[in-house]
């Protein structure tokens, strides 16, 4: 689909002649991301659906105890430390961010009075700038006020090298923050930037209090006492944390959200596993939420039939998938294997992905060992709905994968793997430890040896697999496999940093101890040159489209083979309500908002 | 007797030290990192993480690391934890109570089941009681403790629907109902290591008691007409407690590490559930302190059951 045929949607939908929700069906179904389709819309001036399906109390509290339960305990309460989403959830109870993402991708404010946009003129039409207007009469828990200083505050707390500051990812493209006046910030970036709700929002964007933390800033900011015993704007207040084990939070009465919250208390306890938290919110109803259902599906439906809790499939852009190496792994090139100074003896082949393209059974996995958790998918970028996409397609054929590979010149050999020019089409294929994984590795294995493609299995420790060490071999940023599976996260609700891990200037290697997200070391003048433009571009339905582009680039060059899309996964008791999953955002986005009924 | 307790003592400090040097040199070379989710994450750019690691001093030699380490424990700092940035003696006195609760119920179940088996156990050698306990104990300490304790949260919280299988280290309640609440989620986790203790010292007690009764002090006493209560009660059981005492202090640490898992299972926020939770995020500071403190009590309770053994018998002399 082209610029102007999207055009031309938006404009049905402006007039009423398409809905809103098919629109953005569509638009997903074209590998466009929720989020981003939300921004298309809004900057084409249609209002977004910000009614959201809730209860409409008449007082504050009165909701008793709300207990959930993360099986990774979270271990800091400073957002800006925080090191996973464990710590990221564990602060949201008491900070909040300018503004979060809902499940549809949208920008839901919390501490902005409204939805910053280009037509009411609060982001600039270059993309240099964009002015957030707060909301009045929102008070710290030690009953200081909130204002604009205390969001410059933030920018200047994280930019500061020495506070080693985990958010800094979201801020350092920011030139300046004007304080406008009490109620009003201005940021300016450095370049024309589409996605400006970036600083600020979701649960990178929390704000700590200036009065608390100014005297922390940079090499002591590890000395606050405020990092342990947080004061913030949220709904719940401080009662008591201990790192690995358990946060207490009691209800805030001075909420800038009237009649909110609920809960007159909170407790979010830490520990033990996934597989005994599912059950002790669906099976036995001892608590009432638990984060991140890590456990296999018939084990969750067999617990959902006791009946007091069900399982909350929020949708996210994580794929799991295969990554084609494009350099050798057996060759050794000034001290690292993998280089991108080699090709890979057969993988470089378009005939082999293309073939490996049509070996991997992605209903089989999809329903027999992930069930609910996931959908197959045929597209790298994937996004919140259950269509697929219209451009790309994915088959399962193995007949077609041997034409594939005879008509490229792969001859079977006695022991029927195929050869070409000496070159024999075995593989190593390496993954993490983990049941699903293995599984899944196996079920290709054989539908490859079917085609005449020999594979090796080979799997690794997660904790070393996913390590940044750089003197272990075995990490997948070394990659020193022909193929790998594993699930890249998408962790804001923007593709931009998402799709920068196939863009030629990432490409992992020894110079930047292999961390460069390139893992698959494919390198495209193209690609690059659409992801460049994208960074920039302040039309959203030009970026739509170069998305898009990049999407299918990836995938009609087989330089990965998109396994399964995986969904983010809760277990929430039958009585609560209003958790409202989003992917794109924390668990506790909508805390304010839990209630419980009968 | 203090010239002796001194000579332990300094002995102990080269061993201590020659413990902490293979701790620290195993967790260096130990693959991952604590900074290893960072390093995933595309919204981190990458020198965060080689900030972090420079500013936490990971990126040093090791030698140059472990100097630093033990100068600063010298001087009484534990470090902080790279993960929490909470200092590591905080954290762990944090949990320290409740492990020790945990540990101390436990201990003193074992004791209250063994002593009277054991004793009559070993008063009616291959009787049809003797059979039946020495059977289940050989179960008891057969069965690791993460399977006891899954079983028991299958029949107990899952079945039966009786106790809750999540620990929670403060409870909103007060009076009466906390020692309720409490003790009905202290009820699983002290059975499972309280029992286990309790087969191994069953056993123990046994054949102590087995060893001494056969002595001719014994029969002299019932021989000049001792009731079998006296003779039992004076006689045997406090002669053959000396060796179950100092079996008692050598198995503490031993308890300290068994306890790691049943916290994990029971999410008992103790010293072993930060172990774990230390283990995997790869916290080196933390899990070198606990790993320490660990060692620390294996020579200190050797030493304590050396005493205990001598001021229990006097015919044991110290040189």
């Amino acid at each position: 689909m082209d610029e102007h045929a999207l055009r031309a949607l938006i404009n049905d939908v402006k007039a009423g002649r398409l809905s809103r929700r098919a629109f953005v069906q569509t638009m997903v179904g074209l590998g466009v991301t929720a989020p981003l389709v939300a921004q298309m819309l809004a900057s084409a001036g249609v209002a977004s659906a910000q009614t959201r399906p809730e209860n409409n109390p008449t007082k504050r509290g009165g909701g008793g105890l709300v207990k959930t339960l993360w099986w990774q305990a979270a271990t800091l309460l400073n957002p800006h430390f925080a090191t996973g989403t464990k710590d990221q959830d564990g602060s949201r109870i008491f900070y909040e961010p300018l503004a979060c993402y809902d499940p549809e991708g949208n920008v839901f404010p919390i501490l902005a009075a409204d939805v910053p946009s280009v037509q009411n003129g609060l982001v600039s039409k270059d993309g240099l700038s964009v002015t957030w207007r707060l909301k009045k009469n929102v008070a710290w828990h030690d009953g200081k006020p909130f204002t604009a200083d205390d969001v410059v505050f933030n920018w200047e707390y994280v930019m500061d090298p020495a506070t080693a500051a985990t958010t800094i990812g979201q801020y350092r493209d920011i030139k300046t923050i004007d304080k406008v006046d009490a109620n009003t910030v201005k940021i300016t970036f450095k370049q024309p930037t589409p996605f400006w709700s970036g600083p600020f929002c979701g649960p990178t964007g929390q704000i700590i209090p200036k009065h608390l933390f100014e005297a922390f800033k940079g090499g002591k900011s590890r000395e606050a006492p405020t990092n342990l015993k947080p004061v913030g704007t949220g709904p719940y207040k401080f009662v008591d944390f201990k790192p690995g084990d358990m946060i207490r939070g009691e209800i805030n009465p001075n909420y800038h959200v009237a009649n909110r919250p609920f809960f007159d208390q909170i407790e979010m306890k830490g520990g033990g596993d996934a597989a005994s938290a599912a059950r002790a919110v669906i099976q036995t109803g001892e608590y009432d939420f638990a984060w991140n259902m890590q456990v296999a599906d018939d084990i969750l439906k067999r617990l959902e039939q006791g009946g007091k809790g069900k399982v909350d499939i929020a949708v996210a852009g994580n794929p799991e998938h295969i990554q084609c190496n494009q350099t050798d792994p057996w060759t050794e090139v000034d001290g690292e294997r993998s280089s991108a100074k080699t090709k890979h003896p057969f993988l470089t082949d378009p005939a082999v992905r293309q073939a490996l393209n049509l070996l991997v059974d992605r209903a089989s996995i999809h329903e027999q060992i992930y069930g609910r958790l996931g959908q197959s998918t045929a597209n790298f970028l994937n996004a919140p709905e259950r269509v697929r996409s219209k451009n790309m397609k994915w088959e399962f054929n193995v007949d077609k994968a041997n034409q594939v590979l005879d008509a490229a010149g792969w001859k079977r050999g006695s022991d029927g793997i195929r050869v070409k020019d000496g070159k024999k089409l075995k593989m190593v294929f390496q993954t993490s430890i983990n049941p699903e994984r293995q599984k899944t590795q196996q079920i290709i294995k054989q539908a490859a040896g079917k085609a005449g493609i020999d594979m090796e299995l080979k799997s690794v420790v997660p904790s070393v697999f996913f390590s940044s060490d750089t003197a272990n071999p075995d990490t997948y940023s070394h990659f020193y496999t022909d193929i790998q599976m594993y699930t890249t996260t998408m962790t804001q609700p923007d593709p931009q940093r998402f799709m920068d891990q196939f863009t030629s200037w990432e490409v992992a290697s020894k110079d930047n101890k292999w961390q460069g997200r390139n893992i698959a070391r494919w390198r495209s003048e193209e690609y690059d040159r659409v992801w460049k433009a994208a960074e920039s571009e302040m039309d959203p339905v030009k970026r739509a489209a170069q998305f898009v582009k990049m999407n299918d680039l990836v995938i009609q060059n087989v330089i990965v083979v998109p396994v399964l899309w995986r969904m983010s996964v809760s277990a929430v008791s039958n009585r609560l309500k209003g958790t409202d999953a989003s992917g794109w955002d924390s668990n506790f986005w909508h805390l304010a908002y839990w209630h419980r009924e009968g | 007797m203090s010239r002796y307790v001194i000579r332990r003592l300094v002995i102990a400090v080269p061993a201590l030290l020659g413990i902490s040097i293979v701790l620290f040199t195993i967790l260096a070379l130990a693959p991952g990192d604590p900074f290893g989710e960072l390093a995933s994450n595309p919204n981190v750019p990458r020198e965060v993480a080689q900030q972090l690691r420079a500013k936490f001093g990971l990126d040093d030699p090791i030698p140059l690391r472990y100097a630093r380490w033990l100068t600063s424990m010298l001087r009484g700092d534990w470090g902080f934890s790279f993960v929490s940035r909470v200092n590591v003696d905080t954290l762990i006195l944090q949990r320290l109570p409740t492990s020790l609760f945990v540990l101390g119920s436990a201990q003193i179940l074992g004791l209250l089941v063994a002593l009277p088996i054991g004793t009559y156990s070993a008063l009616r050698p291959y009787s049809v009681f003797d059979q039946i306990a020495t059977t289940l104990a050989f179960i008891g300490f057969s069965l690791p403790t993460f399977f006891t304790g899954l079983v028991f949260i299958l029949v107990f919280s899952l079945w039966l629907d009786w106790l809750p299988f999540i620990y929670r280290a403060d409870i909103a309640a007060t009076g009466w109902r906390w020692w309720w609440e409490q003790a009905r989620q202290a009820a699983m986790p002290v059975a499972v290591l309280g029992l286990f203790q309790g087969a191994t010292l069953t056993r123990f007690v046994r054949s102590a008691v087995l060893d001494v009764i056969r002595l001719d002090y014994v029969n002299t006493a019932r021989a000049k007409g001792l009731s079998e209560s006296i003779t039992v009660g004076k006689h045997v059981i406090r002669n053959a407690l000396i060796p179950v005492v100092t079996l008692v202090a050598l198995q503490i640490p031993g308890i300290f590490t068994g306890d790691v898992i049943t916290e994990q299972i029971f999410r008992v926020p103790g010293i072993g559930s930060l172990l774990i939770s230390s283990i995997l995020a790869n916290d080196t500071p933390v899990i070198m302190a606990i790993t320490f403190v660990f060692s620390c009590l294996v020579v200190l309770f050797n030493l304590v059951a050396d005493m205990l053994y001598g001021w229990l018998d006097p015919r044991i002399a110290y040189r």
